[in-house]
Protein backbone atom coordinates (compact mmCIF):
# COMPACT_ATOMS: atom_id res chain seq x y z
CA UNK A 1 0.00 0.00 0.00
CA UNK A 2 1.64 3.37 -0.81
CA UNK A 3 1.67 6.39 1.31
CA UNK A 4 -0.60 8.49 -0.66
CA UNK A 5 -3.13 5.62 -0.45
CA UNK A 6 -3.07 5.29 3.60
CA UNK A 7 -3.14 9.65 3.49
CA UNK A 8 -6.26 9.11 1.65
CA UNK A 9 -7.80 6.67 3.69
CA UNK A 10 -7.34 8.16 6.86
CA UNK A 11 -8.24 11.68 5.44
CA UNK A 12 -11.69 10.15 4.22
CA UNK A 13 -12.16 8.62 7.59
CA UNK A 14 -11.90 12.34 9.15
CA UNK A 15 -14.24 13.39 6.73
CA UNK A 16 -16.78 11.20 7.93
CA UNK A 17 -15.73 11.56 11.75
CA UNK A 18 -16.03 15.30 11.32
CA UNK A 19 -19.72 15.02 10.11
CA UNK A 20 -20.89 12.82 12.52
CA UNK A 21 -19.46 15.25 15.29
CA UNK A 22 -20.90 17.90 13.86
CA UNK A 23 -24.71 16.30 12.94
CA UNK A 24 -24.46 14.90 16.67
CA UNK A 25 -23.56 18.51 18.26
CA UNK A 26 -26.52 20.04 15.77
CA UNK A 27 -28.83 17.42 17.65
CA UNK A 28 -28.00 18.18 21.15
CA UNK A 29 -28.84 22.14 21.24
CA UNK A 30 -32.81 21.50 21.60
CA UNK A 31 -32.42 18.11 24.15
CA UNK A 32 -35.06 19.70 26.45
CA UNK A 33 -37.33 20.15 23.70
CA UNK A 34 -37.09 17.10 23.28
CA UNK A 35 -37.38 14.97 25.73
CA UNK A 36 -40.69 16.48 25.81
CA UNK A 37 -41.44 15.76 22.81
CA UNK A 38 -41.03 12.19 22.77
CA UNK A 39 -43.15 11.97 25.87
CA UNK A 40 -45.94 13.44 24.11
CA UNK A 41 -45.78 10.72 20.82
CA UNK A 42 -47.00 8.21 23.53
CA UNK A 43 -50.40 10.68 24.45
CA UNK A 44 -52.27 8.95 21.05
CA UNK A 45 -51.52 5.18 22.66
CA UNK A 46 -53.40 6.54 25.85
CA UNK A 47 -56.46 6.87 23.80
CA UNK A 48 -55.49 3.69 22.17
CA UNK A 49 -54.94 1.50 25.65
CA UNK A 50 -59.01 2.75 26.06
CA UNK A 51 -60.52 2.02 22.57
CA UNK A 52 -58.91 -1.01 22.42
CA UNK A 53 -60.22 -2.01 25.97
CA UNK A 54 -63.69 -0.54 24.83
CA UNK A 55 -63.74 -2.94 22.11
CA UNK A 56 -62.12 -6.26 23.49
CA UNK A 57 -64.62 -6.13 26.62
CA UNK A 58 -67.21 -6.80 24.66
CA UNK A 59 -65.52 -9.36 22.69
CA UNK A 60 -64.93 -11.28 26.01
CA UNK A 61 -67.26 -13.24 27.87
CA UNK A 62 -66.96 -12.74 30.82
CA UNK A 63 -66.20 -9.25 32.82
CA UNK A 64 -62.23 -8.57 33.33
CA UNK A 65 -60.70 -7.92 36.15
CA UNK A 66 -58.91 -4.13 36.79
CA UNK A 67 -55.39 -5.95 36.26
CA UNK A 68 -55.43 -8.76 33.49
CA UNK A 69 -58.05 -6.77 30.91
CA UNK A 70 -60.34 -8.77 29.22
CA UNK A 71 -59.48 -12.06 28.31
CA UNK A 72 -60.78 -12.31 24.53
CA UNK A 73 -58.58 -12.15 21.60
CA UNK A 74 -58.61 -10.46 18.13
CA UNK A 75 -56.65 -11.93 15.38
CA UNK A 76 -54.74 -14.08 17.73
CA UNK A 77 -53.90 -10.74 19.40
CA UNK A 78 -54.70 -10.74 23.59
CA UNK A 79 -55.82 -6.96 25.07
CA UNK A 80 -52.44 -6.89 26.40
CA UNK A 81 -50.95 -7.84 22.97
CA UNK A 82 -52.92 -5.08 21.33
CA UNK A 83 -51.69 -2.30 23.28
CA UNK A 84 -48.02 -4.00 23.58
CA UNK A 85 -48.06 -3.55 19.80
CA UNK A 86 -48.70 -0.37 19.64
CA UNK A 87 -45.88 0.64 22.14
CA UNK A 88 -43.23 -1.84 19.81
CA UNK A 89 -44.06 -0.08 16.99
CA UNK A 90 -43.33 3.14 18.33
CA UNK A 91 -39.62 1.96 19.13
CA UNK A 92 -39.73 0.54 15.62
CA UNK A 93 -40.92 3.91 13.97
CA UNK A 94 -38.09 5.51 16.01
CA UNK A 95 -35.29 3.28 14.19
CA UNK A 96 -37.38 3.74 10.37
CA UNK A 97 -38.87 6.72 10.36
CA UNK A 98 -36.63 9.70 8.69
CA UNK A 99 -38.16 12.64 8.95
CA UNK A 100 -37.64 15.24 6.36
CA UNK A 101 -35.22 12.80 4.13
CA UNK A 102 -36.98 12.94 1.58
CA UNK A 103 -37.94 16.64 1.63
CA UNK A 104 -34.25 17.23 2.12
CA UNK A 105 -32.70 15.06 -0.73
CA UNK A 106 -35.51 17.09 -2.78
CA UNK A 107 -34.71 20.41 -1.94
CA UNK A 108 -31.39 20.03 -2.30
CA UNK A 109 -32.00 19.05 -5.87
CA UNK A 110 -34.02 22.15 -6.98
CA UNK A 111 -31.85 24.60 -4.90
CA UNK A 112 -28.73 23.22 -6.69
CA UNK A 113 -27.03 22.90 -3.22
CA UNK A 114 -26.66 19.19 -4.90
CA UNK A 115 -23.71 20.31 -6.53
CA UNK A 116 -21.58 20.84 -3.52
CA UNK A 117 -21.38 17.06 -3.80
CA UNK A 118 -20.88 17.14 -7.60
CA UNK A 119 -17.66 19.12 -6.78
CA UNK A 120 -16.47 17.73 -3.57
CA UNK A 121 -14.82 14.21 -3.19
CA UNK A 122 -17.99 13.14 -0.72
CA UNK A 123 -20.46 11.28 -1.34
CA UNK A 124 -24.16 12.61 -0.90
CA UNK A 125 -25.65 9.26 0.37
CA UNK A 126 -22.64 8.43 2.50
CA UNK A 127 -22.75 12.45 4.16
CA UNK A 128 -26.50 12.00 4.71
CA UNK A 129 -26.45 8.22 6.29
CA UNK A 130 -23.50 9.62 8.71
CA UNK A 131 -26.22 12.35 9.62
CA UNK A 132 -29.13 10.10 9.83
CA UNK A 133 -27.05 8.18 12.21
CA UNK A 134 -25.81 11.00 14.46
CA UNK A 135 -29.03 12.29 14.45
CA UNK A 136 -30.64 8.48 15.66
CA UNK A 137 -27.90 8.08 18.12
CA UNK A 138 -28.05 11.56 20.15
CA UNK A 139 -31.93 10.54 19.64
CA UNK A 140 -31.68 7.50 21.72
CA UNK A 141 -29.23 9.36 24.40
CA UNK A 142 -32.27 11.52 25.35
CA UNK A 143 -35.54 9.16 24.31
CA UNK A 144 -34.51 6.46 26.34
CA UNK A 145 -35.31 7.74 29.45
CA UNK A 146 -38.96 8.79 28.67
CA UNK A 147 -39.04 5.48 26.64
CA UNK A 148 -38.11 3.10 29.54
CA UNK A 149 -40.76 5.40 31.94
CA UNK A 150 -43.78 4.77 29.71
CA UNK A 151 -42.62 0.98 29.09
CA UNK A 152 -42.17 0.49 32.62
CA UNK A 153 -45.67 1.90 33.29
CA UNK A 154 -46.88 -0.07 30.82
CA UNK A 155 -44.98 -2.96 31.68
CA UNK A 156 -48.68 -5.23 32.92
CA UNK A 157 -49.48 -4.51 28.82
CA UNK A 158 -45.94 -7.25 28.16
CA UNK A 159 -48.39 -10.23 28.99
CA UNK A 160 -45.55 -12.90 28.84
CA UNK A 161 -42.60 -10.84 29.85
CA UNK A 162 -39.09 -10.48 28.06
CA UNK A 163 -38.88 -12.07 24.91
CA UNK A 164 -36.45 -15.26 25.07
CA UNK A 165 -32.26 -13.64 23.82
CA UNK A 166 -32.37 -15.25 20.74
CA UNK A 167 -35.74 -13.50 20.10
CA UNK A 168 -34.25 -10.40 21.47
CA UNK A 169 -31.08 -10.79 19.20
CA UNK A 170 -33.55 -10.95 16.15
CA UNK A 171 -35.80 -7.67 17.34
CA UNK A 172 -32.61 -5.59 17.72
CA UNK A 173 -31.32 -6.90 14.44
CA UNK A 174 -34.16 -6.03 12.61
CA UNK A 175 -34.90 -3.00 14.22
CA UNK A 176 -31.09 -1.82 13.03
CA UNK A 177 -31.92 -3.49 9.51
CA UNK A 178 -35.08 -1.43 9.30
CA UNK A 179 -33.04 1.93 9.99
CA UNK A 180 -31.34 1.19 7.15
CA UNK A 181 -34.57 0.31 5.15
CA UNK A 182 -35.90 3.36 5.84
CA UNK A 183 -33.42 5.53 4.73
CA UNK A 184 -32.31 3.87 1.35
CA UNK A 185 -36.03 3.95 0.84
CA UNK A 186 -36.75 7.47 1.78
CA UNK A 187 -33.59 8.58 -0.20
CA UNK A 188 -35.06 6.65 -3.65
CA UNK A 189 -38.12 8.61 -2.99
CA UNK A 190 -36.31 12.28 -2.94
CA UNK A 191 -33.58 11.06 -5.53
CA UNK A 192 -36.88 10.84 -7.93
CA UNK A 193 -36.73 15.00 -7.77
CA UNK A 194 -34.08 14.59 -10.59
CA UNK A 195 -36.82 13.76 -12.94
CA UNK A 196 -39.94 15.66 -10.65
CA UNK A 197 -38.78 18.53 -9.55
CA UNK A 198 -41.65 18.37 -6.71
CA UNK A 199 -41.85 15.45 -4.87
CA UNK A 200 -43.71 17.01 -1.60
CA UNK A 201 -46.76 14.66 -2.70
CA UNK A 202 -44.96 11.85 -3.56
CA UNK A 203 -43.79 12.35 -0.05
CA UNK A 204 -47.43 12.74 0.94
CA UNK A 205 -48.44 9.63 -0.28
CA UNK A 206 -45.74 7.49 0.46
CA UNK A 207 -46.05 8.49 4.15
CA UNK A 208 -50.03 7.60 3.77
CA UNK A 209 -49.23 4.26 2.22
CA UNK A 210 -46.82 3.64 5.27
CA UNK A 211 -48.73 4.08 7.73
CA UNK A 212 -51.40 1.63 6.61
CA UNK A 213 -48.67 -0.68 5.33
CA UNK A 214 -45.97 -0.74 7.53
CA UNK A 215 -48.46 -2.03 10.52
CA UNK A 216 -48.27 1.80 12.13
CA UNK A 217 -51.81 1.84 12.46
CA UNK A 218 -52.93 -1.53 13.40
CA UNK A 219 -51.19 -5.04 13.49
CA UNK A 220 -51.27 -5.98 9.76
CA UNK A 221 -53.21 -9.57 11.19
CA UNK A 222 -56.21 -7.53 11.18
CA UNK A 223 -56.12 -7.15 6.99
CA UNK A 224 -58.70 -9.56 5.46
CA UNK A 225 -57.00 -12.71 3.65
CA UNK A 226 -55.57 -11.38 0.13
CA UNK A 227 -55.11 -7.92 0.90
CA UNK A 228 -53.03 -9.15 3.64
CA UNK A 229 -51.18 -11.46 1.72
CA UNK A 230 -50.09 -8.80 -0.37
CA UNK A 231 -49.00 -6.11 1.99
CA UNK A 232 -46.72 -9.27 3.57
CA UNK A 233 -45.12 -9.00 0.05
CA UNK A 234 -44.68 -5.83 0.41
CA UNK A 235 -41.20 -4.02 1.95
CA UNK A 236 -42.77 -1.21 4.10
CA UNK A 237 -43.77 -3.77 6.87
CA UNK A 238 -40.18 -4.24 7.87
CA UNK A 239 -40.61 -0.27 8.90
CA UNK A 240 -43.17 -1.25 12.08
CA UNK A 241 -44.87 -3.99 12.38
CA UNK A 242 -42.07 -6.99 11.99
CA UNK A 243 -39.60 -6.43 14.99
CA UNK A 244 -42.44 -5.70 16.76
CA UNK A 245 -44.15 -9.32 16.05
CA UNK A 246 -40.96 -10.86 16.68
CA UNK A 247 -40.72 -9.10 19.97
CA UNK A 248 -44.12 -10.27 20.60
CA UNK A 249 -44.08 -14.22 19.31
CA UNK A 250 -46.03 -13.74 16.76
CA UNK A 251 -43.54 -14.58 13.98
CA UNK A 252 -40.77 -17.19 15.33
CA UNK A 253 -38.20 -19.89 14.45
CA UNK A 254 -37.69 -20.31 10.78
CA UNK A 255 -40.32 -18.04 9.82
CA UNK A 256 -38.18 -15.31 11.71
CA UNK A 257 -35.11 -15.63 10.11
CA UNK A 258 -36.68 -15.55 6.80
CA UNK A 259 -37.93 -13.05 7.69
CA UNK A 260 -34.85 -11.12 8.45
CA UNK A 261 -33.35 -12.22 5.57
CA UNK A 262 -35.58 -10.78 3.31
CA UNK A 263 -35.84 -7.40 4.75
CA UNK A 264 -32.05 -7.34 4.33
CA UNK A 265 -32.37 -8.28 0.60
CA UNK A 266 -34.57 -4.65 0.49
CA UNK A 267 -32.04 -3.27 2.06
CA UNK A 268 -29.72 -4.14 -0.58
CA UNK A 269 -32.24 -3.61 -3.18
CA UNK A 270 -32.83 0.21 -2.48
CA UNK A 271 -29.34 0.70 -1.64
CA UNK A 272 -28.82 -0.25 -5.19
CA UNK A 273 -31.80 1.41 -6.15
CA UNK A 274 -31.01 4.73 -4.74
CA UNK A 275 -27.14 4.79 -6.56
CA UNK A 276 -28.65 3.97 -10.00
CA UNK A 277 -30.98 7.07 -9.38
CA UNK A 278 -28.00 9.09 -8.07
CA UNK A 279 -25.82 8.30 -11.02
CA UNK A 280 -28.78 8.32 -13.64
CA UNK A 281 -29.89 11.56 -12.07
CA UNK A 282 -26.79 13.18 -11.85
CA UNK A 283 -26.39 13.19 -15.47
CA UNK A 284 -29.31 14.32 -16.26
CA UNK A 285 -28.56 17.23 -14.07
CA UNK A 286 -28.29 20.57 -15.47
CA UNK A 287 -27.78 22.68 -12.43
CA UNK A 288 -30.45 25.17 -11.94
CA UNK A 289 -30.21 28.22 -9.47
CA UNK A 290 -27.62 29.54 -7.17
CA UNK B 1 -67.98 53.86 9.61
CA UNK B 2 -68.72 49.90 10.25
CA UNK B 3 -66.94 47.81 7.58
CA UNK B 4 -69.32 45.11 6.57
CA UNK B 5 -67.80 42.03 8.19
CA UNK B 6 -70.11 39.93 5.11
CA UNK B 7 -68.64 41.44 2.65
CA UNK B 8 -65.02 41.13 4.01
CA UNK B 9 -65.61 37.82 4.85
CA UNK B 10 -66.93 37.10 1.16
CA UNK B 11 -63.22 38.54 -0.58
CA UNK B 12 -61.46 36.01 2.03
CA UNK B 13 -63.06 33.07 0.63
CA UNK B 14 -62.90 34.37 -2.85
CA UNK B 15 -59.29 35.07 -2.52
CA UNK B 16 -58.44 31.84 -1.20
CA UNK B 17 -60.37 29.76 -3.70
CA UNK B 18 -58.29 32.01 -6.41
CA UNK B 19 -55.15 31.54 -4.83
CA UNK B 20 -56.21 27.29 -4.23
CA UNK B 21 -57.00 27.48 -8.38
CA UNK B 22 -53.31 28.92 -8.94
CA UNK B 23 -51.84 25.79 -7.83
CA UNK B 24 -54.54 23.35 -8.97
CA UNK B 25 -52.77 19.99 -8.86
CA UNK B 26 -51.08 21.16 -5.33
CA UNK B 27 -54.85 21.52 -4.00
CA UNK B 28 -56.31 18.09 -5.87
CA UNK B 29 -53.63 15.90 -3.98
CA UNK B 30 -54.17 17.93 -0.86
CA UNK B 31 -57.96 16.99 -1.25
CA UNK B 32 -56.63 13.57 -1.91
CA UNK B 33 -54.46 12.83 0.85
CA UNK B 34 -56.82 14.22 3.24
CA UNK B 35 -59.78 11.99 1.87
CA UNK B 36 -57.63 9.11 2.08
CA UNK B 37 -56.76 9.84 6.13
CA UNK B 38 -60.49 9.38 6.17
CA UNK B 39 -61.03 6.91 4.47
CA UNK B 40 -58.30 4.56 6.21
CA UNK B 41 -59.27 5.56 9.28
CA UNK B 42 -63.02 4.13 8.46
CA UNK B 43 -61.05 0.72 7.00
CA UNK B 44 -59.66 0.28 10.43
CA UNK B 45 -62.86 0.48 11.88
CA UNK B 46 -64.55 -1.57 9.12
CA UNK B 47 -62.03 -4.44 10.47
CA UNK B 48 -62.85 -3.73 14.16
CA UNK B 49 -66.88 -4.10 13.62
CA UNK B 50 -65.94 -7.46 11.95
CA UNK B 51 -64.55 -8.79 15.28
CA UNK B 52 -66.83 -6.80 17.78
CA UNK B 53 -70.44 -5.38 17.07
CA UNK B 54 -70.29 -2.87 19.95
CA UNK B 55 -67.42 -0.17 21.36
CA UNK B 56 -67.84 -0.39 25.00
CA UNK B 57 -69.96 -2.72 26.61
CA UNK B 58 -73.76 -1.65 26.83
CA UNK B 59 -72.87 2.13 25.37
CA UNK B 60 -74.69 1.46 22.39
CA UNK B 61 -72.31 2.46 19.88
CA UNK B 62 -73.31 -0.62 16.95
CA UNK B 63 -71.58 -0.35 13.61
CA UNK B 64 -73.61 2.24 12.43
CA UNK B 65 -73.98 4.16 15.09
CA UNK B 66 -70.34 4.72 15.30
CA UNK B 67 -70.05 5.51 11.64
CA UNK B 68 -72.48 8.42 12.24
CA UNK B 69 -70.06 9.24 15.29
CA UNK B 70 -66.75 8.98 12.99
CA UNK B 71 -69.07 11.49 9.95
CA UNK B 72 -69.34 14.01 12.88
CA UNK B 73 -65.83 13.98 13.77
CA UNK B 74 -65.09 14.53 9.73
CA UNK B 75 -67.53 17.04 9.53
CA UNK B 76 -66.17 18.98 12.67
CA UNK B 77 -62.70 18.37 11.45
CA UNK B 78 -63.23 19.50 7.82
CA UNK B 79 -64.95 22.89 9.35
CA UNK B 80 -62.14 23.86 11.40
CA UNK B 81 -59.53 22.89 9.18
CA UNK B 82 -61.27 24.37 6.71
CA UNK B 83 -61.84 28.06 8.36
CA UNK B 84 -59.58 28.33 10.87
CA UNK B 85 -56.59 25.71 10.88
CA UNK B 86 -54.40 27.71 8.52
CA UNK B 87 -55.25 31.05 10.22
CA UNK B 88 -53.91 30.23 13.51
CA UNK B 89 -50.81 29.00 12.26
CA UNK B 90 -50.53 32.35 10.32
CA UNK B 91 -51.34 34.35 13.23
CA UNK B 92 -48.25 32.31 15.05
CA UNK B 93 -46.40 33.33 12.31
CA UNK B 94 -47.43 37.08 11.99
CA UNK B 95 -46.32 37.42 15.71
CA UNK B 96 -42.71 35.76 15.09
CA UNK B 97 -42.40 37.98 11.72
CA UNK B 98 -43.89 41.60 13.85
CA UNK B 99 -46.55 41.00 10.62
CA UNK B 100 -49.78 41.62 13.01
CA UNK B 101 -48.52 45.40 13.40
CA UNK B 102 -50.59 45.59 10.10
CA UNK B 103 -53.42 44.07 10.96
CA UNK B 104 -54.14 46.32 14.01
CA UNK B 105 -53.60 49.15 12.23
CA UNK B 106 -56.71 48.25 9.83
CA UNK B 107 -60.08 49.79 11.05
CA UNK B 108 -61.64 46.40 11.70
CA UNK B 109 -61.49 43.96 14.73
CA UNK B 110 -58.59 42.43 14.99
CA UNK B 111 -59.76 38.94 16.44
CA UNK B 112 -61.62 38.90 12.78
CA UNK B 113 -59.57 39.77 10.73
CA UNK B 114 -56.91 37.29 11.67
CA UNK B 115 -59.43 34.40 12.21
CA UNK B 116 -60.53 34.28 8.56
CA UNK B 117 -58.03 35.34 6.09
CA UNK B 118 -56.94 32.21 4.81
CA UNK B 119 -59.87 29.65 3.77
CA UNK B 120 -58.62 25.70 3.22
CA UNK B 121 -60.97 25.17 0.85
CA UNK B 122 -58.97 21.56 0.20
CA UNK B 123 -60.34 20.48 3.31
CA UNK B 124 -64.00 20.53 2.83
CA UNK B 125 -64.01 17.27 0.68
CA UNK B 126 -63.59 15.66 3.93
CA UNK B 127 -66.61 17.18 5.28
CA UNK B 128 -68.48 16.36 2.59
CA UNK B 129 -67.77 12.99 3.00
CA UNK B 130 -68.64 13.04 6.40
CA UNK B 131 -71.97 14.21 5.64
CA UNK B 132 -72.29 11.13 3.15
CA UNK B 133 -71.43 8.62 5.79
CA UNK B 134 -73.93 9.96 8.06
CA UNK B 135 -76.51 9.60 5.57
CA UNK B 136 -75.38 6.36 4.88
CA UNK B 137 -75.30 5.21 8.08
CA UNK B 138 -79.09 6.83 9.19
CA UNK B 139 -80.53 4.88 6.49
CA UNK B 140 -78.82 1.62 7.19
CA UNK B 141 -79.74 1.91 11.10
CA UNK B 142 -83.21 3.12 10.05
CA UNK B 143 -84.11 -0.13 8.21
CA UNK B 144 -82.40 -1.65 11.15
CA UNK B 145 -85.31 -4.08 12.19
CA UNK B 146 -83.59 -4.45 15.78
CA UNK B 147 -83.16 -0.97 16.04
CA UNK B 148 -85.87 1.87 16.96
CA UNK B 149 -84.08 4.44 15.63
CA UNK B 150 -86.56 8.01 15.97
CA UNK B 151 -86.05 9.88 13.12
CA UNK B 152 -87.75 13.16 12.00
CA UNK B 153 -86.03 16.24 10.20
CA UNK B 154 -86.64 17.95 13.30
CA UNK B 155 -82.90 16.85 14.24
CA UNK B 156 -81.28 18.09 11.64
CA UNK B 157 -81.38 21.76 12.88
CA UNK B 158 -80.15 20.61 16.54
CA UNK B 159 -77.55 18.47 14.79
CA UNK B 160 -76.02 21.32 13.13
CA UNK B 161 -76.27 23.27 16.03
CA UNK B 162 -74.31 21.28 18.25
CA UNK B 163 -71.73 20.73 15.06
CA UNK B 164 -71.79 24.84 15.66
CA UNK B 165 -71.38 24.61 18.75
CA UNK B 166 -68.24 21.81 18.77
CA UNK B 167 -66.87 24.35 16.10
CA UNK B 168 -67.06 27.34 18.22
CA UNK B 169 -65.27 25.61 20.94
CA UNK B 170 -62.50 24.11 18.89
CA UNK B 171 -62.22 27.49 17.41
CA UNK B 172 -61.76 29.05 20.83
CA UNK B 173 -58.89 26.35 21.65
CA UNK B 174 -56.95 27.34 18.66
CA UNK B 175 -57.34 31.33 19.15
CA UNK B 176 -56.10 30.37 22.92
CA UNK B 177 -53.50 28.23 21.72
CA UNK B 178 -51.71 30.42 18.80
CA UNK B 179 -52.23 33.75 21.38
CA UNK B 180 -49.42 31.74 23.59
CA UNK B 181 -47.03 32.78 20.70
CA UNK B 182 -47.44 36.55 21.76
CA UNK B 183 -45.79 34.97 25.18
CA UNK B 184 -43.46 31.86 24.37
CA UNK B 185 -42.08 34.38 20.84
CA UNK B 186 -42.61 31.08 19.10
CA UNK B 187 -45.39 28.27 18.81
CA UNK B 188 -44.36 25.51 16.54
CA UNK B 189 -46.34 22.91 18.22
CA UNK B 190 -49.52 24.06 17.37
CA UNK B 191 -50.57 21.26 14.71
CA UNK B 192 -48.79 18.94 16.97
CA UNK B 193 -51.31 20.22 19.96
CA UNK B 194 -53.98 19.98 17.45
CA UNK B 195 -53.31 16.87 16.92
CA UNK B 196 -53.40 15.71 20.54
CA UNK B 197 -56.49 17.41 20.77
CA UNK B 198 -58.50 15.97 18.53
CA UNK B 199 -56.97 12.59 19.35
CA UNK B 200 -59.35 12.56 22.62
CA UNK B 201 -62.47 13.40 20.69
CA UNK B 202 -62.37 10.90 17.79
CA UNK B 203 -63.71 8.39 19.67
CA UNK B 204 -67.32 7.95 21.66
CA UNK B 205 -66.53 9.10 25.57
CA UNK B 206 -67.67 6.40 26.50
CA UNK B 207 -64.51 4.68 26.66
CA UNK B 208 -62.67 6.46 28.86
CA UNK B 209 -65.81 5.85 32.00
CA UNK B 210 -64.11 3.15 33.07
CA UNK B 211 -60.77 3.62 35.27
CA UNK B 212 -59.96 6.46 37.81
CA UNK B 213 -57.04 7.58 35.09
CA UNK B 214 -59.98 7.57 32.19
CA UNK B 215 -62.53 9.50 34.65
CA UNK B 216 -60.14 12.19 35.16
CA UNK B 217 -59.17 12.67 31.66
CA UNK B 218 -63.14 12.53 30.85
CA UNK B 219 -63.36 15.14 33.22
CA UNK B 220 -60.67 17.09 32.15
CA UNK B 221 -61.76 16.82 28.16
CA UNK B 222 -65.02 18.08 29.32
CA UNK B 223 -65.00 20.80 31.97
CA UNK B 224 -61.59 22.41 31.67
CA UNK B 225 -61.16 21.72 27.81
CA UNK B 226 -64.81 20.54 26.53
CA UNK B 227 -63.42 19.05 23.63
CA UNK B 228 -65.34 15.52 23.93
CA UNK B 229 -68.33 17.23 23.76
CA UNK B 230 -67.30 18.56 20.33
CA UNK B 231 -68.16 14.85 18.56
CA UNK B 232 -69.92 13.42 21.14
CA UNK B 233 -73.36 15.76 21.38
CA UNK B 234 -73.89 16.31 17.86
CA UNK B 235 -73.15 12.23 17.16
CA UNK B 236 -75.71 11.49 19.82
CA UNK B 237 -78.34 13.55 18.51
CA UNK B 238 -79.10 11.29 15.61
CA UNK B 239 -77.42 8.11 16.33
CA UNK B 240 -79.29 8.04 19.58
CA UNK B 241 -77.10 4.95 20.93
CA UNK B 242 -79.13 5.23 24.23
CA UNK B 243 -82.46 5.16 22.65
CA UNK B 244 -85.23 8.19 22.78
CA UNK B 245 -86.04 9.83 24.69
CA UNK B 246 -82.57 11.11 26.00
CA UNK B 247 -81.46 10.69 29.33
CA UNK B 248 -81.20 12.85 32.24
CA UNK B 249 -77.11 13.31 31.55
CA UNK B 250 -77.11 13.37 27.85
CA UNK B 251 -79.68 16.25 28.43
CA UNK B 252 -77.66 17.73 30.47
CA UNK B 253 -74.65 17.50 29.04
CA UNK B 254 -76.33 18.35 25.51
CA UNK B 255 -77.43 22.22 27.96
CA UNK B 256 -73.54 22.11 29.00
CA UNK B 257 -72.09 21.42 25.56
CA UNK B 258 -73.87 24.97 24.73
CA UNK B 259 -73.08 27.01 27.28
CA UNK B 260 -69.47 25.76 27.14
CA UNK B 261 -69.39 27.19 23.40
CA UNK B 262 -70.49 30.48 24.70
CA UNK B 263 -67.75 30.44 27.71
CA UNK B 264 -65.23 29.37 25.45
CA UNK B 265 -65.99 31.93 22.97
CA UNK B 266 -65.86 34.32 25.75
CA UNK B 267 -62.40 32.56 27.13
CA UNK B 268 -60.62 33.00 23.66
CA UNK B 269 -61.74 36.31 23.22
CA UNK B 270 -60.49 37.63 26.76
CA UNK B 271 -57.25 35.67 26.37
CA UNK B 272 -56.80 37.17 22.41
CA UNK B 273 -57.25 41.04 24.01
CA UNK B 274 -54.90 40.11 26.91
CA UNK B 275 -52.38 38.56 24.90
CA UNK B 276 -52.04 41.81 22.47
CA UNK B 277 -51.56 43.88 25.18
CA UNK B 278 -47.74 42.04 25.58
CA UNK B 279 -47.44 41.83 21.73
CA UNK B 280 -44.54 43.83 20.66
CA UNK B 281 -43.86 43.88 17.58
CA UNK B 282 -40.79 42.65 16.09
CA UNK B 283 -38.03 43.60 13.50
CA UNK B 284 -37.79 47.21 12.59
Amino acid sequence: MSLASVTNRTSSFLTWWTFFKISINERLVYRGDFMLGTLMRFLPTLTQIFLWWAIYDVVSDNTADAAGGPDGQIAGYRYGDMVAYYLLVIISRAFSSMPGLTRGIADQIRSGEVKKFLIQPVDMLGCLLTQRVAHKLVYYLIATLPFALVFWICRSYFVDGWPPAEVMAVFVVSLLVSFLLGFFLEACIGLIGFWFLEVTSLGFIYMLLNFLLSGHMFPLELLPGSIGSFVNFLPFKYLAYFPAAVFLGKIRGTEMYVGLAVEIAWVLFFLVLARVFWNRGVKRYSGFGG
Amino acid sequence: MHPSYLNVLLTFARNSLVRDMSFRMNFILQCVSSVSWAVMNFGLFKIIYQHTNSIGRGSGWGEHEFFIFLGTVWVVNSLVQTFFMANAEEFSEMIRTGNLDFALLKPIDTQFLISFPRINWAQLPNGILGVGLIAYSLVQLANDPNKNLQWSFAYLPVFIFFVLCGATIMYSVMIVLSSTSIWLGRNQNLYTFWFYITNFYRYPMEIYQRTGIGMALWGTFTFVVPVLVVSNIPARVLAQPLGTPWKTWELLLAGYTALAAVLSLLASRWVFKRALLSYRSASS
